[in-house]
């Protein structure tokens, strides 16, 4: 990286199922002042916007960038709009970063967000085409073949989704900002709740909502006075991979593989679960954790599933993944990714709150989208890198 | 309207149900599958580089980047890699549910396609299955996936786990 690239603010949205108090405008808006407030800065100080959301037919409305321009103080400024399904709110703050650390912008503000109420992704994301067929039922459906999948290589008993889907609903209840608020959640209610798409049952995915994150990114020389310290970008990647080709890991794909050593060579990581204090990583279904676990090589393979029995990735565990409630707990689907970079920022800026791991150092923040296969990663740290 | 007369609400939502008519063009690769799919035969397509089978196939091998253009008949038989059973219901779906959603591997391919899985109830279904395509009546092919019913149990012994590993 040329220039190095901080955190100066973060600003989300109360995550809800229906913000219908606010326009998508005004939902973007409640998020960005919220970053500049946090920054310190005004409208005027910022260079540039890179805005991002999941696909246009979602809402059907195609470039809806366009009209959030006044809302985000973008007119006459450069506005970039980047689109890579699930994953786009963490590839939207990459591409914010990169306009920094290129030395092109000195302080960027990026922005994410989803208004579920306001559109139909259950729909977006099964419209028939002559070449399949039509038997798709949205994420939830794609993905659960995949997780039968890891369940068969790896001999993980069935109740290790459950966990997780209990754990981060905990956590959830130590972040305000959350959507879900389940005080009264355990292993028997998830196991109770009704099989949508058999081996996921509704307890173990994601809900719908609506919000937005924004941050605001600076150079060194542009750091100004932000309310908490800065974090600094150790490290940034983004991969992605074909969704259909002979042989390929659906499990654990070989992008975010390879995306994962990257961002570790870039910020000296060899040895994730002693150096990374907390992570915040786009877990949906609850499987996922421990799938993503051995992708990002928290675990061997086939091993990911004992760290999360051992409870390892609670947050009184060694590594702490997902403290914010995750996407699990709140699911603006185009924000999501940005919160979980947002969320990792916060962390080592000592600004989480209840949910704050003390003394955290350095985070990764993640972020998948698509059949698997669009990631985008960062670590973030409190030391200058 | 005043949301304060009795027994009516201010209006905050309103649902507008839109359309879009389209055309689809498949390409001269998609072509030749979709047309195989309207005699009622499986047609896939070979990367000579690397000799997988793409069915259906983009006209490119993903892998190495080359054409794909010779064409491969593949048997109606396969196996069941993986699956799930959807329970949820969504505007515009075209199963009733529960139903049971595959991934399919026929016998000769490369890559696995999504089908519909039925003549065995949902909890027997099992990872290596051995199945088979059902198809409409002659005189419903046409040049999609509908033509295929969905598949079936052909009773056979399922496929060892080691023999699929690869496709998951």
């Amino acid at each position: 990286m040329a220039e190095r690239c901080a955190v100066v603010g973060v600003g989300q949205t109360l995550l809800r199922s229906k913000r219908d108090d606010v326009s998508i405008p005004g939902l973007v808006r409640e998020a960005a002042k919220a970053a500049l407030a946090d920054a310190g800065v005004g409208w005027d100080d910022i260079d540039a916007v890179v805005i991002g959301k999941a696909p246009d037919m979602f809402e059907g409305t195609m470039m809806p960038e366009l009209s959030l321009a006044p809302a985000l103080g973008a007119v006459g400024k450069p506005m970039f709009r980047v689109h890579t399904a699930g994953s786009v709110g963490g590839s939207t703050a990459l591409v914010a970063a990169h306009l920094v650390a290129a030395g092109i912008h000195e302080r960027v503000l990026t922005v994410a967000y989803e208004k579920q109420s306001d559109s139909d992704a259950m729909w977006a994301l099964s419209v028939p085409q002559p070449f399949s067929a039509p038997l798709l039922a949205g994420a939830g459906g794609y993905f659960a073949p995949h997780i039968r999948a890891y369940m068969r290589r790896s001999g993980a008993p069935e109740h290790i989704g459950r966990i997780v889907a209990v754990k981060d609903r905990l956590n959830a209840l130590k972040n305000p900002y959350a959507h879900l608020h389940l005080p009264d959640i355990d292993l028997k209610m998830v196991e109770e709740s009704v099989m949508l798409w058999d081996p996921l049952r509704y307890l173990e995915a994601c809900p719908s909502s609506d919000g937005a994150a924004a941050m605001v990114l600076a150079s060194e020389g542009a750091l100004g006075s932000p309310a908490f310290p800065p974090a600094w970008v150790h490290g940034m990647a983004m991969r992605s991979e074909p969704t259909m080709f002979a042989g390929r890991d659906q499990v654990s794909p070989r992008a975010g593989r390879e995306c994962v050593a990257d961002v570790f060579g870039q910020a000296g990581v060899t040895r994730p679960r002693e150096q990374i204090d907390v992570a915040e990583v786009y877990v949906p279904f609850s499987w996922y954790e421990p799938m993503w676990l051995e992708n990002l090589g928290f675990a061997e393979p086939g091993e990911g599933w004992k760290l999360t029995e051992s409870g390892a990735t609670a947050m009184d565990g060694d590594i702490p993944w997902n403290c914010s409630g995750g996407v699990l707990s709140s699911n603006p689907i185009g924000a999501s990714g940005m919160l979980r970079f947002l969320e990792a920022a916060m962390q080592v800026r000592g600004q989480a709150g209840e949910h704050q791991i003390d003394g955290a150092r350095l985070a990764l923040g993640h972020a998948y989208g698509g059949g698997s296969q669009f990631f985008a990663m960062w670590v973030v740290g409190a030391a200058k890198p | 309207m005043s949301g304060a007369e009795a027994g009516t609400q201010p209006v905050t939502v309103l649902e507008t149900p839109i359309h879009l008519d389209y055309v689809f063009t498949p390409g001269i690769a998609q072509s030749i599958f979709l047309r195989g799919l309207a005699r009622g035969v499986f047609l896939g397509q070979r990367c000579p580089t690397c000799g997988k089978v793409y069915i259906p196939s983009r006209g490119s091998c993903p892998v190495d980047g080359v054409a794909t253009d010779e064409v491969v008949e593949l048997p109606d038989t396969g196996i069941v890699t993986t699956y799930c059973v959807v329970n949820v219901p969504f505007a515009g779906q075209a199963v009733e549910i529960p139903y049971t959603c595959a991934q399919v591997l026929l016998d000769g391919a490369n890559i696995s396609f999504m089908g519909l899985i039925q003549e065995v109830p949902a909890d027997q279904v099992r990872m290596g299955m051995r199945v088979e395509a059902v198809w409409v009546p002659p005189d419903e092919l046409g040049p999609s996936l509908a033509s295929v019913k969905y598949f079936r149990p052909t009773g056979e012994p399922d496929a060892l786990y080691e023999s699929y590993e690869e496709y998951l």
